[in-house]
């Protein structure tokens, strides 16, 4: 009981002796502040943001990785922030203002929704912040000082297509298994994948379709129901590799491995992994690397001569898979395993 | 027959715990064999219980914790962290050992948020918010973002399939099987179920009736968190592999079982059987929608209508009491 009653005194008292330590700290740090300004900075340090999806996603811990690498090259100093889940926009939009109270001279950021930090993009650009898209582009596009991605269009056609040339003649089966609904980078990869596949968006051909979030077990649970209700399936589109391992469990459990062709957007390693296993047919790798570096790369420029870039800026893709068609551009899993992320 | 006693007749059907969710399962089951070919069929049964197992595992948990009065929300992130427990260090130090580590950590994590509820008296929406978020980040770093595939044949026993006339049952289905009878048996035939109820229904009484109620929440706590351990060996004989994003709505899912099976989110009324059939009806739902060939989207909107039906449900039946 005792305890409990100091317990009830005491937090009055810390408040009082924490403020009383924040308001000496502060006049302290402003009075050093104001010295510091008044002697011009030998070098100020400029400051990077970065504001990813998530912190999870290996795609993301590598552009971070990539992009910290780069600055510390550049004699930056990164700052990564990011949502909490794939959609997060609320935390997006915080992140962004986060960075603009931490000073910073650009930011590269990969937006949820191309559409919702638009408003937050704008503050920044008014403060003189230069903000690039990375891996995700904004709508409208020119919402950012350029983007430097993957054209996930052209991965969602060169998916298609290397799975329209293994068809071979047969009559399609289509399952897609989608990301998130209304996501960017899912639809383009969707559309993508319609036009390699020569169809269109509501063909006979697709006889299911599911958005799964990038998460295995939606994927699994998803892929199996599709299955029971058409077992004669051959062809599986998916947003990524993730997901793509949901589906591949499900159909490996039907003993169906042989008669389905999957394919798949990333170059994670272990997805390439599994193309080289067989679980996967194909995958198309794309370069968060040349993203980090690039955007990087922009800031530094931007901060040095003031020049802004603009438009689209592709990273590139390249399909991967130990089954090549004539007429599509492939490389082996030898080169996509050394070149992979994650 | 008066409209008053016809009320009351009602309100009792509706009270007694099972009856709703197995009279929604028998419906939507009939319906979707007479509206699609493939619905029921051996072969699609055994899916569905399949597609149970790990829901199943994380709402019987769930269910004891609501009985309680309480809830939780970091079941999906607990189970998630004994997924790559076992995927990392299986090959290292051996399937037995890092199934056994992870069923401990699992168990730790929950007893962990029991103290929180039981000592400190802090309200488990808070403490189980908290150790979501605190479960999940930890995971995700502990499995440096990488997913680990497993192979180990005792960790993904639980996808084993079981032949037995023309269905096949996968190790995972017996088990679910086996704890919901054994749990059914403790809240129904002991003391400590009779506690539990107790103590949903009032802790303060309970407490004067001189029921170890701290004692009894730390074990709720504590068997739920090994339960979720065992969802976790589940999951990875469904996929035979660990990742981080998997199993991310999990813990609501796990309410939704809860809900529709007809406990009451105030706690001290329903059952694991409730559970059981609410799991059950859930995947029947997503199974059949996907077999009439309907948008994935309209799957949730249904979902979302039950849980809003079966609380809608408890509240009648709760005034129907008093």
């Amino acid at each position: 009981m005792g305890g409990s009653q100091l317990l009830f005194t005491w937090p009055p008292f810390m408040a009082r002796l924490a403020l009383a330590a924040a308001v000496i700290a502060g006049v302290a740090g402003a009075a050093g502040a104001c010295s510091r300004k008044a002697a011009p900075a030998p070098e100020a340090r400029l400051r990077i943001g970065l504001v990813t999806k998530t912190e999870t996603n290996p795609f993301f811990v590598k552009l971070r990785e990539a992009a910290a690498e780069r600055a510390r090259q550049q004699g930056a100093e990164l700052i990564a922030l990011s949502g909490k889940f794939e959609g997060d926009n609320e935390g997006q939009v915080a992140a962004i203002e986060n960075l603009i109270g931490k000073g910073v001279k650009g930011i590269l950021v990969t937006p949820s929704n191309s559409s919702a930090l638009v408003g937050a993009i704008k503050r920044a650009r008014d403060k003189g912040i230069l903000v690039t898209a990375l891996d995700t582009p904004t709508e409208p596009p020119d919402a950012v000082d350029g983007t430097f991605a993957t054209d996930n269009r052209q991965a969602g056609r060169l998916q298609g297509a290397w799975l329209k040339q293994a068809l071979g003649g047969r009559a399609a089966k289509i399952v897609m298994l989608d990301g998130v609904p209304g996501g960017g980078t899912d639809t383009q990869r969707h559309q993508g994948f319609l036009a390699g596949f020569g169809i269109e968006e509501n063909d006979q051909a697709i006889v299911g379709r599911a958005h799964v979030y990038g998460d295995q077990s939606k994927a699994h649970a998803a892929m199996e129901n599709f299955l029971q209700a058409h077992p004669d399936v051959n062809v599986v589109y998916t947003i990524n590799e993730q997901v793509a391992r949901g589906a591949y469990a499900a159909i490996a459990a039907r003993r169906a491995t042989g008669a389905i062709l999957i394919g798949s957007i990333d170059g994670a390693c272990t997805g390439v992994s599994d193309v080289k296993a067989g679980k996967l047919g194909a995958t198309v790798m794309q370069f968060p690397t040349r993203m980090a570096e690039q955007g990087i790369d922009a800031v530094v420029e931007y901060a040095r001569t003031g020049r802004r870039p603009a438009g689209f800026i592709d990273t590139g893709v390249q399909l991967i898979t130990d089954l090549p068609h004539p007429g599509l551009e492939a490389r082996d899993t030898a080169f996509g395993l050394a070149s992979c992320w994650g | 027959m008066t409209t008053a006693t016809g009320t009351r007749w009602a309100r009792l059907g509706l009270a007694r715990s099972g009856v709703g969710p197995l009279l929604a399962l028998a419906v939507a089951g009939v319906a979707f064999s007479a509206t699609t070919a493939t619905f029921f069929t051996a072969d699609n049964l055994s899916l569905l219980l399949d597609q149970s197992v790990v829901v199943g595992l994380l709402a019987v948990g769930q269910t004891l914790i609501i009985l309680t009065g309480g809830i939780d929300l970091a079941n999906g992130a607990i189970a998630v962290v004994g997924t790559i427990i076992m995927a990392r260090h299986a090959p290292g130090q051996g399937a037995a050992v890092s199934l056994l580590a992870a069923l401990t950590v699992c168990t730790a994590l929950g007893t962990a948020s029991g103290t929180l509820v039981a000592r400190l008296r802090l309200p488990p929406f808070i403490v189980t918010l908290g150790m979501l978020a605190v479960v999940a980040a930890s995971g995700r770093l502990y499995s440096q973002s990488r997913s680990y595939p497993v192979d180990a044949a005792l960790l993904v026993v639980s996808g084993r399939q079981l032949p037995l006339g023309p269905i096949a049952l996968s190790h995972g289905v017996l088990g679910l099987l086996l704890v919901y009878a054994a749990l059914w048996y403790m809240l129904r035939q002991t003391a400590w179920g009779r506690h539990v109820y107790a103590i949903g229904g009032n802790q303060e009484a309970a407490r004067l009736m001189g029921i170890p109620v701290n004692r009894t929440l730390l074990s709720v706590y504590a068997g739920a968190g090994l339960l979720y351990g065992l969802a976790a060996w589940a999951a990875l004989g469904r996929i035979p592999n660990a990742d981080a994003n998997a199993y991310q709505t999990a813990n609501l899912d796990s309410i939704t079982a809860v809900v529709i099976g007809g406990t009451s989110l105030f706690g001290g009324r329903g059952g694991v059987m409730g559970t059981l059939l609410g799991t059950l009806l859930v995947s029947v739902l997503r199974s059949g929608l996907t077999q009439a060939g309907i948008d994935a989207l309209y799957q949730d909107v249904g979902t979302g209508i039950l849980v809003v039906a079966a609380v809608a449900v408890d509240q009648v039946a709760r005034r129907g009491q008093k």
